[in-house]
Parts: C-alpha cells; sequence; structure tokens
C-alpha cells in the first residue's frame, strides 16, 4: 500500500463540501477507507455510483463522494440502485446505508438483493441507533439499552445484520468497526473486486447518541477515541489467534472500588488490572495476568464484584464470514435476453 | 411483439405494447390484480426487444428501480393498482423532486383498501394528483379503449421525456380487461432524451423557456449529485427558501404553463350544445351513448372527454361554462372530478354529478335520466 498525502485523496475523490458530520463521526473514517480501496483498487471514478438513503450513512457519499450519487428515499436505496445496476451493468455500484435504513424499513430491499446476488458492494454503517433523528431504538440497539425511545431500557432483541445479510443470500459478507481501519479498507476492496452481492457491516461511532446509550459521563471530545477502544475491547476476529488469559470484572456498583480491591488481591502477583468499556457489560475491570495459576475464584468472591466474565462473552465476531462465486443477477438477466433472442 | 395492423388483444396487452415501441426498456413491478396482464406481456416481450424485465420484491422497490434505470438512461416503466399506487407515492414525489422521467401506470380497481380487487374504478384521481407529500404537479393520462391504451402509453413516454417527470397513465380494471380491437401503426413517433450537449451540464435548472434541463445519465463523468432534498440547480443539497422555492416553482410551471400543449380533450357533439357531459376513461363510455341517445330525443347534448385529466383542462371547460346551461360530470368515484368543474365553472352554468361506486359503470340509462333533467 504506497502511502499518499491526505490531500490527494481530498483533492480527486472528495467534493469541496464542509463536512455535515458531528465531531468524531465514524462516517468520515468509513468514507477514507472506501476512496483509499477506490484507489488502490484504480476503479475509474467516472464509473462508480454510489446510492444511499436516509440517514447520517446517506450522507457519506452525498453530497461527499465525487462521482456518481443517488441519494433516495428512507431505506430504498438497494431498489435504486437495482435498476440502476440492471440497465448499465458497468456501473461499480454501491450502496451506503444505516442499520435504520438498511435494517429496519429497508430490510426487505437488503434480504432480497442478497438473495437475487445482484453485483452492488453495500456498506451498511452499524452505530446502534437513529442518530439523524435524535438517537431512537434501531433494529441493532441492544436489549436494556436506554435512547431517546426507551428510557427505561430496549425492551427489544436486535438483530445480527452481517447473518440477516449472510443468510439471505449475500456472497460476500464481513463485518468490522472504524477501530479496524486497515482490514475494513482491505475488506471494501475484496468487496468491490468481488462479482454478487457483498455486504460490509461497519460498527461504527456515534459520539452524540452513544453516549447516553453507552452511559460514558465524559466530554464530548473525549468520546470517540472512548468509543473506539470499546469496540476494540467488545471484539474479536475470526480466525485471528487470541490472548484468553484474562477476565473482565463486572463491578456490583463502582468500577472504581471494584478496582481497587482487584489491585489490592493482585499486589504480588504478574497481573495488572484497569477499568475499559465493554459493550455488553459496561464499565468493568479487565484483569490480564501473566501467572500460569492464576486463581480467578478469588476476585470473584471479592466485595466489590458482582461476577467473573470471560473473554468472548458479549463480544461482536469480526472478520469475513462469506466469500463465494454464485451466479450473478445482471449476468443471469443477460443470458435470459440472450434465450429470448434480445441480444 | 405485434405485428403493425388489427389485432384482438386485452388493454393491458395494448398499453404494454405501446410501451415497448415508445421504447420503453426497463420494467418493474409487483403482482396486482387486475394490471398483472402488464407485466406477463414484458416478461415475455420485453427481453426479445433486449429490454429488462424485473419482478421486485414489492411496489416501493418497483418504482425505486424504475428511476435508478432511467438515470441509468433507461425509459422505463412500471404498473400496479390501487394499493400498490399507493405504496408508490412517496418515490414518485421523489421522481417529481428530482426530475426523472418514467411511466407509472394505475390499472384502477375499487378501494379503499384491498376493496373490490377485481373491479374497476375511477376513484385514485386526485392521488394521482396529490398523493405524494409536498408541492408538485402531475401530467395524468386516461384512456377509454384499447387503442388508446395503446396511444396513451406512447404519449405517457413521449410526456415523461419532453417534461422530464413521472407520467400517470391512469386506466382502469375495466380497460385494462376488456379485449377489443388494436390498431398497431407501422411507427410511433417517440421523443428522445435531452442529454447534454456539452461536457457541462447543470441538471437541475435552465435557462430554456421550457424549464426542463437536459438529463445527463450515470457513469458518464458528470459526477451528479441526484437527491430528493431540495438542491441548487447543480444537485447540491441546500434547505434554503430561495432555492426551494425556485426548485418547486420550476418544476410545477414547466407543467401549468404547458398545458395547451399536454391538455388532450375529444369532442362530441359540442358546437351546439345546451347539456354537455364530462368524463374520462371506461365512464366515458356509457357517457358518449347516454349522448347520443339524448340527441335522438331532441336534446342537445354534448360530450367533453378528457384524455388528460392533470393538469385540468381549466380553460377549455371555463370557455364551455360561458356558452351552456349545464355540465354533468361521470365519474367511478365518489364525486371527485365534479370538485374541480364546479371549481372552474364558479356557478355560471349547473353541474350535476353522475358518480358510481360499486365496481360497476354508470349506465346509459342513468346518464340520460340526468341529461334529460338538466336539458
Amino acid at each position: 500500500m504506497a502511502v499518499k498525502p491526505l490531500r490527494y485523496y481530498s483533492d480527486k475523490y472528495i467534493r469541496n463540501q464542509p463536512s455535515a458530520f458531528c465531531v468524531g463521526c465514524g462516517d468520515g473514517t468509513i468514507l477514507n477507507c472506501f476512496v483509499r480501496a477506490l484507489d488502490e483498487l484504480e476503479v475509474p471514478l467516472d464509473k462508480v455510483l454510489c446510492v444511499s438513503g436516509i440517514g447520517c450513512s446517506a450522507w457519506i457519499p452525498s453530497p461527499n463522494f465525487n462521482g456518481d450519487t443517488l441519494h433516495t428515499t428512507h431505506g430504498r436505496a438497494l431498489a435504486f440502485a437495482t435498476g440502476a445496476k440492471v440497465f448499465n451493468s458497468d456501473l461499480t455500484t454501491v450502496v451506503f446505508t444505516g442499520d435504520g435504513d438498511g435494517a429496519a424499513i429497508g430490510g426487505n430491499h437488503l434480504i432480497h438483493a442478497a438473495r437475487r446476488n445482484i453485483d452492488i458492494t453495500t456498506i451498511l454503517v452499524n452505530n446502534l441507533s437513529y442518530a439523524m433523528t435524535g438517537g431512537q431504538i434501531a433494529p441493532t440497539t441492544h436489549h436494556g439499552e436506554r435512547t431517546a425511545t426507551s428510557p427505561y431500557g430496549n425492551p427489544e432483541r436486535p438483530f445480527d445484520i452481517a447473518g440477516l445479510a449472510a443468510a439471505a443470500g449475500a456472497t460476500y459478507v464481513a463485518r468490522w468497526t472504524t477501530y479496524h481501519v486497515l482490514e475494513l479498507t482491505r475488506s471494501i476492496k475484496e468487496a468491490l473486486k468481488h462479482h454478487g452481492f457483498s455486504f460490509i457491516e461497519v460498527l461504527s461511532q456515534c459520539p452524540t447518541h452513544q453516549r447516553r446509550m453507552f452511559n460514558m459521563r465524559d466530554p464530548v471530545y473525549r468520546l470517540p477515541s472512548r468509543i473506539l477502544e470499546m469496540f476494540s475491547e467488545s471484539t474479536y476476529v475470526r480466525g485471528r489467534t487470541r490472548q484468553e488469559n484474562y477476565r473482565y470484572a463486572v463491578p456490583k456498583a463502582s468500577p472504581e472500588n471494584a478496582l481497587e480491591e482487584i489491585s489490592n488481591v493482585l499486589v504480588n502477583l504478574d497481573t495488572e488490572a484497569k477499568i475499559v468499556d465493554h459493550m455488553g457489560f459496561g464499565r468493568v475491570v479487565r484483569i490480564d495476568s501473566k501467572e500460569p495459576d492464576m486463581e480467578w475464584a478469588n476476585i470473584s468472591r471479592l466485595e466489590a464484584v458482582d461476577r467473573l466474565v470471560g473473554p468472548l462473552e458479549e463480544k461482536v465476531e469480526l472478520g469475513v464470514f462469506v466469500k463465494e462465486e454464485m451466479l450473478e443477477y445482471t449476468d443471469s438477466l443477460r443470458d435470459l435476453i440472450r434465450t429470448a433472442g434480445g441480444i | 411483439m405485434l405485428n403493425p395492423g388489427r389485432h384482438l388483444v386485452l388493454g393491458n396487452v395494448a398499453c404494454a405494447e405501446g410501451a415497448i415501441r415508445a421504447g420503453c426498456r426497463f420494467f418493474a413491478g409487483y403482482p396486482i390484480t387486475p394490471a398483472n396482464e402488464i407485466s406477463h406481456y414484458m416478461a415475455a416481450e420485453l427481453p426479445k426487444a433486449g429490454g429488462f424485465f424485473l419482478q421486485m420484491e414489492d411496489e416501493i422497490a418497483s418504482i425505486a428501480a424504475i428511476i435508478g434505470a432511467s438515470w441509468a438512461g433507461a425509459k422505463a416503466m412500471t404498473a400496479t393498482s390501487g394499493p400498490g399506487y399507493s405504496l408508490m407515492q412517496e418515490n414518485i414525489g421523489y421522481a417529481h423532486m428530482t426530475e426523472t422521467p418514467c411511466v407509472v401506470v394505475n390499472v384502477q380497481r375499487s378501494g379503499p383498501s384491498t376493496g373490490q380487487a377485481t373491479l374497476p374504478s375511477q376513484q385514485d384521481i386526485y392521488q394521482a394528483k396529490y398523493g405524494s407529500h409536498g408541492d408538485y404537479e402531475v401530467i395524468a393520462l386516461s384512456p377509454w379503449s384499447v387503442q388508446e391504451m395503446f396511444e396513451l402509453t406512447v404519449r405517457a413516454f413521449n410526456l415523461a421525456e419532453r417534461f422530464r417527470t413521472p407520467v400517470m397513465l391512469m386506466a382502469d380494471g375495466m380497460i385494462g380487461h376488456i379485449k377489443e380491437k388494436l390498431v398497431v401503426p407501422e411507427k410511433v413517433d417517440t421523443v428522445g432524451r435531452r442529454r447534454p450537449t456539452g461536457s457541462e451540464c447543470v441538471p437541475f435548472g435552465t435557462d430554456d423557456p421550457s424549464m426542463v434541463p437536459e438529463m445527463p445519465r450515470f457513469g458518464e463523468g458528470f459526477r451528479l449529485l441526484v437527491t430528493g432534498s431540495t438542491h441548487r440547480p447543480s444537485g447540491v443539497r441546500d434547505y434554503t427558501p430561495k432555492y426551494h422555492q425556485m426548485k418547486v416553482n420550476r418544476i410545477r410551471e414547466k407543467i401549468l404553463k404547458a398545458e395547451n400543449e399536454i391538455s388532450d380533450t375529444v369532442k362530441v357533439d359540442l358546437e351546439d350544445a345546451e347539456v354537455v357531459v364530462i368524463s374520462f376513461g371506461a365512464s366515458a363510455r356509457p357517457s358518449y351513448g347516454a349522448v347520443k341517445e339524448a340527441r335522438s330525443q331532441g336534446i342537445k347534448a354534448g360530450l367533453l372527454r378528457l384524455k388528460t385529466i392533470w393538469p385540468f383542462p381549466e380553460g377549455k371547460i371555463s370557455d364551455l361554462a360561458d356558452d351552456v346551461d349545464a355540465l354533468i360530470v361521470v365519474e367511478m368515484n365518489v364525486g371527485k372530478m365534479v370538485q374541480e368543474v364546479r371549481r372552474v365553472v364558479c356557478g355560471r352554468a349547473n353541474v350535476f354529478s353522475v358518480s358510481k361506486i360499486g365496481g360497476v359503470l354508470p349506465s346509459v340509462y342513468e346518464i340520460n335520466q340526468v341529461i334529460r333533467r338538466a336539458a
């Protein structure tokens, strides 16, 4: 990967627009990864069509991206993109959507585009809520989380969107976060090259609304990095070897108190403890041990500790989950026209 | 496709045949009665012409797909009926806002809701004009025969390209499902898309008196910004009052100012008429019979048949109001177009309404009775 100055990408790929995104938003990161992927593949810019729906994710291409853009109605981007791609299959067609746009109102179009295996790359930005409209529950919001429309906690269970796309027949499926920019860029390249329906879910930070959702009492400027660290803490990559000798101590009340008690126990051990954010358990104490015979039970019995949880509990799996070749829809339509004698 | 010459076909088949001859090369639809035969014919015949037939997951996706295809350069169409037409409304508004040429066929059935799914109506004429939110102006056509299903479908495509706007073909379940003579001409006149001539293009603004901008397509280096949000002529999103007024006023005026060009009516026995029946689509057929019968009864009756229902032919009806004693509006709904007629006539003549619901046509006898009462 050749290193090019940022200016090169902004001059070539980004329209001269002031950014509408909130400070610290993950959307800019995703746009960055996308244009780097395009650049590395040397995709002709005149042949790239970005289609989006409604929501923050829709503004990633429109008006920022300096190619053809079609900014459509809420949830329908894939259906619009289907029409354009079928009629002109030379267009490298990329749909940007969100978890509300793509998995709620547009969920039906998502599963059917996946089923048809149409050669469209879909990047679904999952910020776990409806952000543009004020932070309401989305089909991805975790159970119990507080949002504008779940002030007592979310009564619903969330979708596994990547799993949904895979089950519906998408032939390339991956999930990354805005923390994993290199993996995400590589994955977008694979998706663009893939001939068929490719789907990448990107877990993204929303400092504006995830602050309440994750109960992060910090000034807004500290949140983006804190959420990114939480994404790193709360995920693991499929197939990648992991360090396993650590646990999370879920505190009964204050994580600071739990850390103090735990630190007292660990005094003479080659073991470290620190407070981290975990998407599944909130503020917890992470204990990393180099002791081969670490007695974890001692910690779980501490007064300030509710329970100990393992390295993978409640974590989100990342990686490339599906990668297979199947008959593609626009090819199939052209075969049909050939059969009918239209070509 | 049908050979030029005489055929006995369904109205829906005539519609689909007209579409292919008008240059339609992309059709997306979803099954619904009584519009299905349009999809069936398109599925069989469009690929032979090198075109694409897509059965989408719903009507929302169908209209979305034709808008996407239109921006990729296609002449595109979808066909549906009441419930599907309701689902399409949001994206019909999107097509107006983005000035996307396309044709939406509504083979109207009787509602509300599932209603009388297999029976005809003319209940959606206001929906054609006001169905999507916001301010816009629509072109809607109303065929009264199988031959007109063919001709007005061709015209719908031509108007869509000429004015860069979605055009509604407001057929009904009766016209869609009757079989009668269709004469397919050797050649139909088609209007092509006005495409950018140079390398620069202002896709949503023009100095041209037609107020219709050139339409580029994706993949040609114009780096288009197409959005349903209020935008500047360049396509850049801008919510300021100035740009919103500019946009909405232009997309309305480009159609309203061309009312004379768009509006198409058929006059029957109007020269000396004292009582005039105004009707459109299927209900114009018994209206025609009732007028002829009234003439044989010595009543100076006439018929004004609207082939275009929107924009409303205000001028023609206003002129009539000064010349006749009574106007009778015949339609298969609870009395919708009659409101428009009353608005235009403004007390200058008596206005009567023959409104029939229930999925049946008003009879010649019923209409004739009202003519006799009005005379």
